[in-house]
């Protein structure tokens, strides 16, 4: 067996792999249940790469034959429902998982220095999720498959000069039609899931170069010669990081310490997961909405378009401006604003645990507005909604300007030097 | 662009109304494990429903199988038309034709529970009355000015709609009271009920033919999870025994 090894590990490196990024990878002793998202994250997306491929299978992406062909899948391949539901009920887990774990970037500042790429490649993730989730949705082609795609895309058509013609390009037809669809498909299924991975592959690549943040949000890697001999760590870590560093006694392996944790998230996760899907895949209409349960038509419009309720926060964005292309502009300042996160805040201090009051009332209040943004987005138009979402917005936007004027002379508490003392 | 601007401007009128009513639901209280009920909404559906609503996505032999139907007994009095038996429930009227006649093709009724509900559905079927300034005399309280005639009146009978008058802020308005058969019908009120809460059971079924083998091996998955989560805890605790947080 090991002769076999060696010789594997003589033409790829596997071990070597293995080992400097999971079994002697250094990895914070005090991650809590924040730092599991991004694992779950990674299983939603085999999920829907896996249940994705067995779709394709019997998904007829043409106008004519889309809706039925979903119907089939539910009604005469075995388990068709299964693969169905797993699909669907896993596109709105991502986006939760998601959500979460760009939540716990913020509250612990793990997208400062130095991981301002590793936050970069997880917006464009994210970003790449949302177009991938979007094409995704079209593809049943239900009413709200149809109608909106036609407000999605019809948003292109706010940009000066070339917006309507960008708009056709985009379609490959005057209108939404089996020609938008057949793009959307080929799409989803190979464009957008191959930059997905990569980019997935490039996030983590960037993670263990700079290494895991933690709550505390200070360095478990120090100079190299600044430890005495106790105060390193006494498991086995890869060369690749005790070459450049001391390793603090902060740590554990990430195999199997954290993997271990990992599963035990991952099975609580399932536990909810299996729940929905097996007993309310629809989840009330948020997760299936049930005007596409109805074929796309395209003279009869719904009485209410609403994207899926992981887009909502941006659609309310977007209603809340009364000029459509100013509309446009700010739901994608809304994302925009993310991505300039790590340069937005001038901070030295990661943790939210020593910094300001006012920074933890700030991203307590960004996350209660980025709720009730999606609230709005999701429930059908009111009066008093309209300058709700237009408060909420600049509420949203508020976050980043604050954060930009306190986060340079903040008053923080002392941050101590390692983890466990 | 300019072609479904146009196709939306025209068709505005017609979804105005089409933009659902206020009239509060009833619960439909209906049970997949019935398989009496299920059959006997299936004989509605196919002997009332069929003649102008489809439902292209389900075959007869999937649901003479889900619901204990016998394939010959369901060929004899559920097939009416000469079908095979593995064919898919379609309706023998041209969709065009229909088109004209109520304004629009009838909606495909396969999946019409998980569009409108169940309980929309219950109320619906119970909420047609006599209205005669209307194209087929009725109208309907949960679909105001729906293109569909009373299909079960025979059933029910002929339905009355009845107002009180109420003072509300001193003004005088007519209040609803209830919709109330002549009892010319082949049911009284309990029955028809009954038949419609079948009717709907039915619909619920082909919404989803397999929710209850979801349910059923849910309940089997949920519990595998849990042991597993039992498993991987004490796994988990036990490696890190001993580690200094």
């Amino acid at each position: 067996m090991n002769g076999f090894l060696n010789w594997i590990e003589q033409r790829i490196p596997m071990m070597r792999v293995a080992n400097m990024h999971a079994i002697q990878y250094p990895a914070p002793v005090n991650m809590n249940f924040w730092y599991v998202f991004g694992f779950l994250a990674t299983i939603v997306l085999v999920n829907q790469i896996v249940t994705g491929i067995w779709l394709t299978m019997n998904f007829e992406p043409s106008a004519e034959r889309a809706f039925f062909s979903v119907e089939y899948i539910m009604r005469e391949i075995d388990f068709g429902w299964l693969i169905r539901y797993m699909h669907s009920t896993g596109a709105s887990a991502f986006f939760i998982v998601v959500y979460m774990h760009m939540f716990r970037g913020m509250i612990y500042g793990s997208y400062q220095k130095p991981r301002e790429l590793l936050w970069v490649f997880g917006m464009l993730i994210y970003l790449a999720l949302m177009a991938e989730a979007f094409m995704g949705y079209v593809l049943p082609w239900g009413q709200m498959s149809y109608w909106g795609a036609q407000v999605i895309v019809s948003l292109f058509s706010a940009i000066p000069v070339i917006g309507p013609d960008l708009v056709i390009w985009i379609q490959g037809d005057y209108v939404i039609s089996g020609a938008t669809l057949n793009r959307f498909f080929a799409l989803h299924v190979i464009a957008l899931p191959l930059v997905i991975v990569i980019l997935v592959f490039l996030h983590i690549i960037a993670l263990h170069e700079v290494g895991s943040n933690n709550p505390d949000g200070i360095a478990i890697k120090h100079k190299k010669g600044s430890l005495a001999e106790e105060d390193k760590t006494k498991y086995k870590i890869h060369e690749y990081y005790t070459d450049k560093y001391d390793i603090a006694d902060d740590v554990v392996p990430f195999f199997p310490h954290i993997v271990l944790k990992d599963l035990v998230a991952f099975s609580i996760f399932l536990g909810g997961f299996a729940y929905i899907m097996f007993f309310a895949p629809e989840m009330g209409g948020y997760f299936l909405e049930h005007p596409n349960f109805e074929i796309a038509n395209p003279l009869k419009t719904p009485e209410h378009i609403f994207p899926v309720w992981y887009f909502t926060p941006f659609y309310a964005i977007l209603k809340a401006v009364p000029d459509k292309l100013f509309g446009v502009l700010a739901m994608f300042g809304a994302i925009a604003a993310l991505f300039a996160l790590p340069w937005v805040d001038r901070g030295s201090v990661r943790s939210w645990r020593y910094r300001s009051g006012l920074h933890t009332w700030n991203l307590i209040i960004f996350a209660i507005v980025f709720i009730f943004l999606g609230y709005l987005g999701g429930t059908p138009q009111a009066d008093w909604k309209i300058v709700a979402s237009q408060i909420l917005t600049v509420m949203y936007f508020g976050f980043f300007g604050l954060l930009w004027i306190y986060s340079k002379n903040e008053k923080t508490k002392p941050v101590p030097e390692r983890i466990t003392k | 662009m300019k072609k479904l601007i146009l196709a939306i401007a025209l068709l505005l009128p017609s979804l105005a109304f089409a933009a659902g009513s206020k009239h509060p639901l009833d619960d439909a209280n209906y049970d997949l494990t019935d398989k009496a009920s299920l059959q006997n909404g299936a004989r509605i559906f196919m002997n009332y429903c069929l003649g102008c609503h489809q439902q292209q996505y389900q075959r007869y032999s999937r649901t003479f199988e889900d619901l204990g139907i016998p394939a010959e007994l369901g060929q004899e009095y559920l097939q009416f038309t000469g079908e095979k038996v593995t064919d898919y429930i379609t309706s023998p009227m041209p969709a065009e034709a229909a088109a004209t006649w109520f304004g629009a093709p009838p909606p495909d009724l396969t999946l019409v529970a998980r569009v409108r509900g169940a309980d929309w559905l219950y109320t619906y079927l119970r909420t047609f009355y006599v209205d005669d300034s209307k194209t087929f005399g009725v109208n309907n309280l949960t679909f105001p000015n729906v293109g569909m005639p009373h299909v079960l009146e025979e059933l029910q009978g002929t339905p009355r709609i009845s107002y009180e008058d109420a003072l509300v802020d001193g003004e005088t308005v007519k209040r609803y009271v209830g919709i109330q058969s002549d009892g010319n019908g082949e049911l009284n009120s309990e029955e028809y009920d009954q038949v419609i809460l079948d009717l709907v059971n039915y619909l619920q079924y082909t919404g989803e033919p397999s929710r209850l083998a979801s349910e059923k091996i849910g309940k089997g998955v949920l519990v595998f999870i849990f042991i597993f989560f039992i498993f991987a805890y004490l796994l988990k605790k036990d490696y890190w025994r001993g580690v200094k947080k």
